[in-house]
């Protein structure tokens, strides 16, 4: 259970650190889509072109660094095996 | 006194050269292109607040020959408004923000123009008008630039429809709590003043 728990952590921050990393790294909240800055060529105006694209955020990577943290505390507290009763022999 | 067709062919000449300068025109913003958008800005602290909304539609009546006499009414459907953080922009469109199912335009509509500068096409000034959110209208002055470009509609609609441009640029700050949006959120959360940027071309196309 310790090794679960303690493996889950490592997962769950390697996961959303990989992830976010993935995405770009982006240091503000997360996107479903990004606005790509085109120029009329008639009018000269810019206008924002939003494409469907998943950057994560700081918040997942906090999230996913929060659960890292719970699951690795609660290895601590909850993996532990009930000490062995010892066997003493009266001669 | 007889008017002979040399003298009938110069007055007609005469008018149809002045019909094609002079006078008014009524541009319409209906932008089908998806390029007209007012994009918009607030400061927060992790990442500034930054969206656009390009559901824009309205008139602007404008003569070349007198700039001073422009006026019209620009809408921006608040349906439009969008932030690339999706619960965001839930919570944008909801009741304490924008509400944009109870408020569903955004509009400003001119009633004075003043410090009008013109050199060549483009001119300048300030536009005082009523500019109306999420229900609440406040007269306001935003410095506006008109570039206006005649025979250029052509070039928009694939040569479809032939006629003139109005381009209308404006970047004016507003404050959220002036309209009633979301006044209980911490201007250090999320600042009071809203950044507005207008990129607006309009079409008056000829008859």
């Amino acid at each position: 259970m310790k090794r679960f728990l303690r493996a889950s952590a490592i997962l769950a921050a390697a996961g959303s650190l990989a992830l976010w990393l993935a995405t770009g790294a982006h240091r503000g909240w997360t996107k479903t889509s990004v606005a790509v800055e085109k120029t009329d060529e008639v009018t000269g105006l810019t206008y924002a072109d939003y494409e469907k694209r998943f950057v994560a955020g700081v918040e997942i990577l906090a999230a996913g660094l929060a659960v890292a943290s719970a699951l690795g505390v609660a290895s601590c507290f909850l993996g532990r095996r009930p000490a062995k009763p010892v066997n003493a022999t009266i001669h | 006194m007889t008017l002979t067709p040399t003298s009938l062919a110069l007055l007609l000449g005469i008018s149809v050269a002045l019909s094609a300068v002079a006078g008014p025109q009524s541009f319409d913003f209906k932008d089908p292109k998806g390029v007209n958008n007012a994009a918009f800005r607030l400061d927060a602290p992790l990442e500034s607040v930054s969206g656009t909304a390009n559901g824009v539609s309205g008139t602007i009546t404008f003569d070349a020959e007198n700039p001073a006499a422009l006026h019209g009414r620009i809408v921006i459907a608040a349906a439009s408004l969008h932030v690339p953080n999706p619960m965001m922009k839930e919570h944008l469109h909801g009741e304490q923000w924008v509400d944009s199912k109870k408020h569903p335009e955004i509009t400003f509509e001119s009633t004075k123009v003043s410090n009008m500068k013109t050199a060549g096409a483009e001119t300048t000034a300030d536009v005082t008008g009523k500019f109306t959110l999420r229900g609440a209208t406040k007269e306001i002055t935003v410095p506006v630039k008109i570039t206006y470009l005649k025979d250029k509609l052509g070039a928009r609609s694939s040569g479809q429809t032939q006629g003139d441009l109005l381009v209308v640029r404006s970047k004016f700050t507003i404050k959220r709590s002036e309209y009633g949006i979301n006044p209980g959120a911490p201007s250090d959360k999320v600042a009071d003043e809203i950044e507005l940027t207008l990129s607006l071309a309009g079409a008056a196309p000829k008859s």
